[in-house]
């Protein structure tokens, strides 16, 4: 029995992984409407500013912050300067456009920072949490933590302030939305900044448990989208529930099943996945589009 | 009048006609340059193995800077293939045909190499020191102009095995490995050099993709299935994670490392010295992270190459005295041949290599080709990790003597 | 608007392409080849998002699926090469289909991650079936020969294998392009465009848009699926990772690049797809995957509805300017 809770612990951990992602995943299609192919990457290139500024002796949360600047302004740039050409163009030249960002960044990163691993240091107590037989990371329970913070500060964020429900209208109903003074324009770049900072605090949640290296992100994005998908792409709060379920799912299918093992473990996943959507195709928590005619 | 500028000028027409070879017959080479091809994963999931790419032209760098090779430099034309068969096949064959390469020299990577593997040979261009671990490229019969130089996956695997059963007989083994050729490999050679006992010894074999983002859970269900030595075939990103997991679960088995991931700066110390205390592996070329080599001639040498002609790679990074062993493997195969540069002299020259000893090999381990031995290199080492250096034990084990 | 001379062009290009393999080496009929691969592929994929409106990211997966079909029917049975292309289309004609099913109850976005999961989770599964697929280890293959009477010595023709693939490839992609060109042209194309359009409206009009919408994704994936079984034969080996996610990314690059909806942006992304990676090491040895990404940034502000697209738009203002029009100066 003890290895099933030891099973469901490590999958909450990892599962926390794919939700932080996939929460700012949703966040961007949320307020912009577009699926953020290079979102992962961004959350990569953030944390190795992160590094960066910790390898010249800026102190943890000094740099912490900086980056969440840092990032935050980045994804404004980017969607005032890169995306804003395409953003009336059919949606499927806006997602070249992110899958090009995504290879420049990547690129660009391996380039800079080359290709081999580093550590990069978490601001939780590196020592092994024990709760009878089930072992696990303070930095791991620190993680979800601070991803539940965050969920919850962008949830006030968007409920209860003025420019959160103006970010919401902008999304929903540009053309309504300028009617009523709304800068659209203006609140996309915003949509995107918010996201490049959740991203940025996931890439430094992750790097100090899977290292820091130019495809770290890769992986990770793809179980993001799993968990968004499984959550539901209109729910940030399933995105996350999404992200620890996959997890979850995961490792007792890789530990139960003998005969998938963990040669499958990915594909069973997968397989829930598309199980799921086609039971509920907007996900376990999204809203289903509805389409007027 | 002088006769000296007369009999210069005539002494430099006979020694540029005694130099020009006839170029239709030895491709890639002219009076002043050699032509040799790679092609490396500049970019995509292996990417971090690029830097080997980027050290083997920083050191012919060196070679031409010091005079190249009897008197011609190294020409060295690296294409990056993404670590993707059909790119490998397009880039080696422009290489080839549109290039005229002498050779291919170190293509990395399995899949690719497997994927040009008959092509190299229906051409016959020397397809030499393959920069994987596979053991199929010591086929002299059928592939005579393929030629691996690591020692084998397979090779490692069994002397593993044959430590286990020689000191633990009862052991009981736990297995992760990378679900790809290269961790397939290890297995292979790990069961084939257990034998009858594979069945018995081995309780549970745990696998992982590369884009897992980590191996928790596998190592948990390790320790679970009761195994007392844990083989962990894994690529240093997961390595590391792979030990700190074990030692926070408060697992203490006997613990293999494969040589791909036995760096000391790069995954042991991340992973802490305490948990790494003790982790077995085996060894061929020196570690640039080793303190014992600190005041190593050959190690300084190393060091001051890449500061010279490789300053933004990493000199913590074993892969570059991979790259630099390797690159001079093929210098002295090619000094060796002299002024015939064909390409049957290259692959002559390259399987009648007499025990060549080289600076960052470790003491003891020196490469030996002929023509029904195409494995350059088939000893290794093990070691033990002390807290602080690998400490070499026991005798160099030769796969080359069964 | 003076209508394009589709034909006589395609003619003229066709007898430029049936000319190359005599003037190129084999290095470069090789790349040519994957072109025409590739365009196949895209073709696939362009019936299915560009004309349907589906958006795929799992193509890759019928890549493989068809790769793998002709590769194994090669390795354990023998079957000559040319045989293995009609299986692989309509096993993945039928694998299309019943994917095209379930994904009927999928609206744009989700649909797309759930192809991407399909895409994802393909080199998992191949290397599972190790006693078929070779496992990770891949299955090496020969070069197909051409057959004896372009072969033998006392050929009329001689064909390197090089040529023959190519020739072979050439004709594949003609008959599938003027197969795929007449589907569209027709009512089945018009009943599959209104789909995209406005599905609501071609059911109220009769159109059976499950069963369009499934049928075109086996059609799309049949296509595909061709493609890689030709894949195989063209590198002669095949492996689980190369049939990874960002296949299926390249697949969909390759169609938005070269024109939605365009029967010749198939062609022109697949030109795309195969020379711009190396265009783009040639010009930074450091990064160049951002050269690339530069590259398709560009190419989609300059043409944001596709090379095709574009050229469509060129020639409808050329039409204008001849003819006079106030718009057109």
């Amino acid at each position: 029995m003890e290895i099933f809770f030891q099973q469901v612990v490590s999958g909450l951990a990892t599962g926390g992984i794919y939700g932080s992602l996939a929460l700012a995943l949703v966040m961007i299609y949320q307020a912009t409407d577009v699926v953020n192919y290079a979102q992962g990457e961004m959350a990569m290139f953030s944390t190795y500013l992160a590094w960066t500024m910790i390898n010249a002796g800026l102190p943890y949360w000094l740099t912490f912050f900086a980056t969440l600047v840092i990032a935050f302004v980045g994804g404004l740039v980017i969607e005032r300067v890169i995306i804003r050409p395409v953003e009336n163009a059919p949606i499927l030249t806006i997602v070249i456009v992110c899958i090009g960002l995504l290879v420049i960044l990547n690129s660009v990163a391996g380039w800079i920072y080359s290709y081999i691993q580093k550590p990069f240091p978490s601001p939780f107590s590196e020592r092994p949490v024990r709760i009878g037989t089930v072992v696990f990371g303070a930095h791991d329970i620190g993680a979800i933590g601070v991803t539940l913070v965050v969920l919850a500060f962008l949830y006030v964020f968007f409920r209860f302030t003025t420019l959160g429900l103006a970010m919401r209208a902008a999304a929903q109903n540009p053309s309504s939305s300028r009617l009523c003074g709304i800068r659209v324009g203006w609140m996309l770049a915003l949509g995107w900044g918010l996201a490049a900072m959740v991203g940025a605090v996931a890439g430094m949640m992750v790097a100090p448990k899977v290292f820091l290296d130019p495809n770290m992100m890769a992986g990770i994005l793809i179980y993001a989208f799993a968990s968004a998908t499984l959550g539901g792409f209109t729910s940030p709060g399933g995105a996350v529930l999404g992200g620890l379920i996959v997890g979850v799912f995961e490792n007792l299918v890789g530990t139960y099943v003998p005969f998938i093992g963990t040669e499958l473990k990915l594909t069973v996943a997968l397989a829930l996945i598309l199980i799921v959507l086609v039971v509920k195709p907007s996900g376990l928590f999204g809203r289903a589009a509805v389409h007027r005619v | 009048m002088s006769r000296t500028p007369l009999t210069l000028a005539l002494l430099a027409v006979v020694a540029l006609a005694l130099g020009i070879p006839a170029s239709a017959q030895t491709p890639g080479v002219t009076a002043t340059e050699i032509k040799i091809g790679n092609t490396n994963p500049y970019s995509g999931p292996a990417s971090a193995y690029g830097t080997i790419g980027k050290a083997e032209a920083a050191y012919f760098k060196k070679v031409n800077e010091e005079g190249g090779i009897n008197g011609r430099k190294i020409n060295f034309v690296t294409l990056d293939d993404g670590y993707s068969p059909p790119k490998a096949v397009e880039m080696v064959r422009r290489l080839v045909e549109q290039d005229q390469v002498l050779a291919v020299f170190q293509p990395l990577g399995t899949p690719t190499n497997s994927a040009i593997h008959k092509y190299m040979n229906q051409q016959k261009v020397p397809h030499l020191f393959l920069a994987t671990g596979a053991t199929k490229w010591g086929d002299p019969k059928n592939f005579p102009w393929t030629m691996g130089w690591q020692p084998t996956y397979q090779a490692e695997g069994k002397i593993y095995a044959a430590y286990i059963l020689k000191n633990l007989p009862n052991a009981k083994v736990g297995i992760l490995y990378q679900n790809d050729d290269y961790g397939k490999d290890y297995l292979k050679g790990f069961k084939d050099g257990l034998g009858d006992a594979a069945k018995k010894v081995i309780v549970m074999e745990q696998s992982y993709e590369v884009t897992d983002p980590t191996i928790d859970s596998q190592i948990v269900n390790l320790k679970n299935s009761g195994a007392d030595v844990f083989f962990n075939v894994t690529i240093p990103k997961f390595a590391v994670q792979a030990i700190k997991k074990v030692h926070d679960i408060g697992w203490k088995p006997l613990h293999i490392l494969n040589n791909v991931s036995a760096s000391v700066g790069q995954v042991l110390k991340p992973a802490g010295v305490d948990a790494s205390k003790d982790i077995i592996t085996t060894q061929y070329l020196k570690d640039p992270t080793d303190p014992q080599w600190k005041n190593d001639q050959a190690y300084k040498d190393w060091l001051a190459f890449m500061k010279k002609y490789y300053p933004e790679g990493n000199t913590e990074d074993a892969f570059n005295v991979y790259g630099y062993t390797v690159a001079q493997t093929l210098v002295h195969v090619l000094k060796q041949c002299g002024n015939d540069l064909s390409r049957e002299n290259v692959m002559k020259q390259a399987a009648s290599i007499k025990d060549l000893s080289l600076p960052m090999l470790l003491p003891g381990i020196k490469i030996n080709t002929s023509a029904t031995d195409f494995y350059p290199i088939e000893q290794e080492q093990l070691a033990k990790f002390d807290g602080e250096r690998w400490v070499l034990f026991g005798e160099i084990f030769d796969a080359g003597k069964k | 608007m003076r209508r394009f001379p589709t034909l006589p062009v395609a003619l003229a290009l066709l007898v430029v392409a049936a000319m190359l393999p005599f003037v190129m080496t084999g290095f470069r009929l090789f790349q040519f080849t994957q072109v025409f691969i590739y365009a196949i592929a895209l073709l696939g994929l362009n019936i299915l998002t560009g004309f349907n409106g589906q958006i795929s990211l799992g193509h890759g997966a019928f890549y493989a699926v068809g790769a793998y079909t002709s590769a194994i029917m090669i390795d354990h049975w023998n079957v000559p090469f040319v045989l293995t292309l009609p299986v692989a289309g309509v096993l993945c004609l039928v694998v299309g289909f019943l994917f095209g099913i379930p994904a009927l109850r999928l609206e744009g976005l989700y649909l797309a991650l759930a192809t991407f999961a399909l895409a994802l989770a393909i080199p998992q599964i191949l290397k599972y079936f190790e006693h078929w697929t070779g496992g990770s280890q891949g299955i090496v293959l020969s070069k197909p020969d051409p057959p004896v009477f372009l072969r033998a010595a006392d050929a009329r023709v001689h064909l390197t294998p090089d040529q023959w693939l190519y020739f072979l490839t050439l004709a594949v992609l003609v008959v599938l392009f003027v197969l795929a060109s007449n589907l569209l042209a027709g009512r089945t194309g018009r009943a599959i465009v209104a789909i995209r359009d406005n599905a609501i409206a071609a059911q109220a009009m009769g159109v059976n848009s499950a069963l369009y919408k499934s049928l075109t994704f086996g059609v799309s994936a049949a296509y595909t699926g061709i493609a890689g079984a030709l894949s195989a034969g063209a590198v002669a080996y095949v492996a689980p990772d190369t049939f990874n996610v960002f296949l299926s990314i390249t697949l969909l690059v390759g169609i938005v690049i070269g024109g939605l909806a365009s029967i010749p942006g198939a062609l022109f992304g697949a030109f795309f797809i195969q020379f711009v990676p190396n265009w783009a090491q040639e010009i930074s040895k450091a990064a160049p995957w951002a050269i690339y990404g530069i590259f398709l940034i560009v190419f989609m502000y300059v043409m944001p509805r596709g090379i095709a697209g574009s050229l469509r738009l060129a020639w409808a203002r050329l039409g204008r300017a001849r003819a006079g029009t106030p718009t057109g100066a």
